[in-house]
């Protein structure tokens, strides 16, 4: 259509510039800047409660800080559970993160370049995994790991079944990955004398970095915003962050200005780390289903 | 498919002028050599994903075929009993009804919402990068951060939102729109709304994204308004992205969890229990193992049964039935 038309129209150079039909009007912005307050609104609300005092908290709950008050933002920094937290999360998220990586990666490349008699069969199983939430298997998950294995309140407790249920996302989206590498970069990698198990590790393993740091994301950020498996398997300073929140919510729940501070600042490494990895992430949830 | 025909070429070709009778040791030695390559491979994969999905659901199964606190061996075998009590207990109906309630809200005003505000925004704009970016901050929140903050907002009388509405001569109820029994599981639709409206339009923008610029150039050309273009190709032609997200928006609805304990917990009068809330209730806080394996059961037949509907219904001409997709 384009080639078309391209030749003959002195007013091609104008489309072009608006190739999504621009309406250009300023309700579009209002649009934006409405959706925008709708979505920030209680995230700034909280940031800006953190400044502020329980007595100017309720005397007017819409105000802004007046005067602004850095205890409660110090207070949450010079506690120790705080940080504890932060620590266990970041552990917990970190080795679930490596485990899924690691082993996603090695499952994927046979099922994606081997022919073998289990191929198809052995990848359903991953498939059908799928369907499975953890939730499901929560009360078994839960007796397994604290009683057969004596898992229970470890990082390894937590971020060994979150690994296992992130594992079917992570070969669905890596084995069409590894699937499209050119046969001719093995058939060359071979012919010079390596094995199949050299090719995956120098060949195959550098090329799939991208989906591979999408899967990576993918199953940290799962893990760090995860809740119900850490609440059923860790107690006291084990918690992770969101476990944290959730208990200092509900102890201090008088101190709001104290419980916004908290909040606030545990949301803050998630917020830097996902947000310059957004893309991905968007990418990742679509890979998921497209395959 | 083809792609593995074509892969053996690569194998075969390197393997057939040396392939002759008489080489059978070599061909055992490799193929044992691929078993063991195999192994290596898929094997820590493998065998994580038996030990902590797998074994768990297996065992799900098995408990809710018995009556167990939890001590002790298996051994008071109940057969169906434990469904029996569960879909006679009117909290699990009445979750059920709840979780079903949250899916079709989902599609009938999170479709909609998002759609209309990715149509608005697919278009070339100052910020539009930061606009998408900011859009996105509810959803990278985990639920319990989300919870926690909407529970302060939401508190009767010296919440911002009750002090909000009194603002302008409205009043909240006395209890607190997540104590008021009539209001809180659509409270809790509005918070999650809050938080996954963001992904819905995100991934709407990409699927707008891929469409491709010359068809909408060609219906501008033939005099189409902007409606029209919308109505007739662009949501048309979104059509995948839509069912897709409609997908994972029902799988990740029949699983809620986390923003209703965080919430409400259930209640109040258990107004808001979900099917997942009923299952950790009774296992962890009354150790019915039993009870609350067969609702976990129940739970993923329930999925099963609208994933697979689904599939054979709308999505299979999208993914060509091979893969299906959740959230998180």
């Amino acid at each position: 259509m384009t080639e078309v038309l391209a030749p003959d129209g002195t007013r091609t150079p104008a489309r072009r510039r608006s190739p999504r039909y621009d309406g250009g009007s300023p309700a579009v912005y209002v649009v934006a800047l409405v959706v925008v307050a709708l979505t920030l609104g209680p995230v700034l609300y909280a940031v800006l409660g953190g400044f502020r005092t329980n007595p100017q908290l309720a005397e007017s709950p819409a105000g802004l800080p007046d005067p602004w008050v850095l205890d409660n933002y110090r207070s949450v920094l010079s506690n120790s559970l705080f940080w504890r937290y932060a620590l266990n999360s970041t552990i917990v998220a970190g080795a679930t993160t490596a485990i899924v990586v690691v082993f996603g990666l090695m499952a994927a490349y046979p099922l994606a370049r081997y022919r073998f008699r289990f191929r198809e069969p052995l990848y359903m199983v991953f498939v059908v995994g799928l369907l499975f939430p953890a939730t499901v298997a929560i009360i078994p998950l839960f007796i397994l790991v604290t009683r057969d294995l004596q898992m229970g309140n470890t990082w390894w407790g937590v971020a060994l079944p979150q690994a296992a249920f992130a594992l079917p996302t992570t070969v669905v989206i890596l084995r069409p990955f590894l699937m499209a590498l050119p046969d001719e970069l093995e058939e060359a990698a071979l012919m010079d004398g390596a094995s199949r198990i050299g090719f995956f590790f120098r060949i195959a393993v550098p090329l799939s970095a991208p989906a591979a740091i999408t899967v990576g994301v993918l199953a940290f950020v799962a893990s760090w915003n995860a809740y119900l498996l850490p609440l059923l398997l860790l107690q006291g300073d084990m918690k992770t962050l969101p476990l944290g929140v959730a208990d200092y919510s509900s102890q201090y729940s008088s101190d709001t200005a104290g419980v916004f501070a908290f909040t606030t600042l545990a949301m803050i490494p998630a917020l830097v780390f996902f947000l310059t990895l957004q893309r991905r992430i968007v990418n990742g949830l679509q890979g998921a289903v497209k395959g | 498919m083809t792609l593995s025909t074509e892969h053996a070429t690569g194998a075969v070709a390197f393997a057939a002028p040396v392939a002759s009778p008489g080489r059978r040791p070599d061909r055992l030695r490799r193929s044992l050599r691929t078993g063991l390559e195999l192994l290596f491979f898929i094997g820590p994969a493998l065998g994580l994903f038996l030990v902590f999905v797998v074994w768990p659901i297996a065992k799900a199964v098995q408990f809710s075929l018995y009556r167990w606190k939890g001590f002790g061996p298996l051994t008071d075998f109940v057969g169906f009993d434990n469904y029996d009590a569960v879909l006679h207990n009117e909290v699990f109906t009445d979750a059920f009804v709840h979780n079903i309630t949250i899916v079709v809200l989902s599609i009938l005003i999170q479709l909609p919402l998002g759609l209309a505000i990715a149509l608005l925004l697919n278009r070339r704009m100052r910020g539009q990068g930061l606009l998408r970016t900011l859009i996105f901050v509810p959803y990278v929140l985990s639920e319990v951060i989300a919870g926690v903050v909407w529970l302060q907002l939401l508190q009767p009388q010296y919440g911002v939102i009750d002090s909000l509405l009194s603002s302008v001569g409205l009043r909240g109820p006395d209890q607190g729109w997540l104590g008021t029994p009539d209001y809180a599981l659509y409270t809790v639709f509005a918070v999650l709304t809050w938080k996954y409206l963001g992904l819905a339009v995100l991934l709407f923008l990409a699927g707008l994204q891929g469409i491709p610029v010359d068809v909408v150039e060609a219906a501008q050309i033939d005099g189409a308004s902007w409606w029209q273009i919308q109505r007739r190709i662009t949501i048309p032609l979104l059509g995948p992205t839509l069912r897709i997200w409609a997908f994972l928006s029902m799988v990740g609805s029949l699983q809620c969890f986390d923003m209703v304990w965080i919430l409400t917990g259930g209640g109040p009068a258990n107004s808001t229990t979900t099917m997942a809330t009923f299952l950790v209730t009774e296992g962890t806080k009354r150790q019915n193992y039993g009870i609350a394996s067969a609702a976990s059961v129940i739970l993923f037949v329930v999925a099963l049964f609208f994933a697979l509907l689904y599939q054979l219904l709308v999505l299979r001409r999208d993914t060509r039935g091979t893969n299906l997709g959740r959230l998180g």
